[in-house]
């Protein structure tokens, strides 16, 4: 109820740099079980927590944007295309260490599949 | 000949109120066929719209992230590690969302609107050193998350919109497909059930017909063939009349009339 009053927020699934940027940004924020809205991913964490991170954030209601890291969401890729619903978003953004690339996107590639010869104008 | 032949149809007695109703719902059919067509029209129109825009912004996305990667390295140059006292004084959200409803042809597109709220949490990093660098980096990852809330807003557009999409050509397969060929099978099953039913009845009539004039003939032939075996003559002479005799003066007719007389003069006779 609170949520819907103050409107929704982002939440970040990505390395260190990108989750530090975007929380500098002001998306953070810690909800009243002190349940952080990003997930810092390093070299120790496991796909399992991302997975349980990714899922954890689509099931919360007051998530309406799910930004992820490329590479992160490649480890993911079959979570990521579980996905369907529009809300919330899943938007995934390049990393520091991986440029964007757009034929690994799901969405993209939704949108390749329906529109070729659209794609390349 | 009735139209039946394994074709599908919808199971109605063939009869002029049956049709009328068939021809009103292909009418229907047709008319809700065009309007679907119309709104996938419309709704591919937007989506076309919608893609190249995420195309568009997708592109641009990238530069942006790598501009404000790059200020994030400029940053941490100048005011050394900072991202341990970022991450600890996460509370609460600046950056919200509001989500509002936009209407295209009835289909539901939600859109995010992104506003700030609320008290910057991280006006003190960077105090020590390298403030500019860390205001730069927070101006970029602004702009960065302002563009992300809009490309959220054309991918959810994206997604909702596939959807409708892809139930509103199934409607317009289905109705052009299934529905109208169904009732126009119904509609001719129903005229030739008809025609049918027509020529049996137009058949009956030319039988009764054709039964009452025999019926009648043989009545006839039956009466002519009494007439003769009985009293051929008097009947005759009744029916014919006066004038008859004076036609036929044959001997026979002389006889009957002759004893006509006879009784007729007998009568007096007796009451005497």
């Amino acid at each position: 109820m609170a949520s819907a009053v103050k409107g929704k927020i982002l939440a970040v699934i990505g390395d260190e740099d990108t989750v530090v940027g975007f929380l500098l940004g002001g998306v953070g924020e810690l909800n009243k079980a002190r349940k952080p809205n990003y997930l810092i991913v390093d070299k120790q964490t496991t796909v399992q927590e991302i997975e349980d991170a990714f899922k954890g954030f689509c099931a919360r209601d007051d998530v309406a944007i799910i930004l992820i890291n490329q590479h992160i969401a490649e480890m993911i890729r079959y979570a990521v295309d579980q996905h369907t619903q529009s809300i919330p978003a899943v938007l995934e953004i390049p990393s520091k260490e991986a440029p964007y690339d757009p034929s690994k996107d799901s969405i993209l590639n939704r949108a390749r599949g329906l529109f070729n010869p659209e794609d390349f104008r | 000949m009735s139209g039946g032949g394994g074709k599908d149809r919808i199971a109605v007695f063939p009869s002029r109120m049956a049709q009328t109703l068939m021809k009103t719902r292909l009418k229907g059919a047709q008319k809700g066929h065009s309007l679907l067509k119309k709104k996938a029209d419309a709704l591919n129109l937007r989506f076309r719209d919608i893609l190249k825009k995420i195309v568009e912004n997708k592109v641009l996305m990238g530069e942006v992230m790598k501009e404000a990667a790059f200020s994030l390295a400029e940053a941490k140059f100048t005011a050394g590690d900072f991202s341990h006292t970022v991450i600890q004084n996460v509370s609460q959200a600046q950056y919200r969302v509001r989500m509002k409803k936009e209407n295209v042809v009835g289909v539901l597109l939600p859109v995010f609107d992104a506003y700030q709220d609320g008290p910057d949490a991280y006006d003190l990093t960077g105090l020590g050193k390298g403030g500019a660098n860390i205001a730069r980096l927070k101006k970029n990852y602004n702009k960065a998350i302002e563009l992300l809330v809009e490309l959220a807003t054309l991918q959810t557009c994206f997604i909702t919109l596939d959807e409708a999409i892809k139930v509103t050509n199934r409607r317009v397969n289905a109705i052009e497909h299934v529905i109208i060929p169904r009732i126009e099978n119904t509609l001719t099953y129903i005229v030739t059930e008809l025609d049918e039913m027509e020529r049996e009845e137009f058949f009956r009539m030319k039988k009764i017909q054709a039964n009452k004039k025999k019926l009648k003939e043989q009545e006839a032939a039956q009466r002519a063939v009494c007439f003769s075996n009985s009293k051929p003559y008097i009947n005759f002479f009744q029916l014919e009349g006066p004038p008859a005799d004076e036609d036929e003066g044959h001997s026979e007719n002389q006889a009957p009339r002759n004893l006509l007389a006879s009784e007729e003069d007998n009568l007096p006779v007796l009451f005497n």
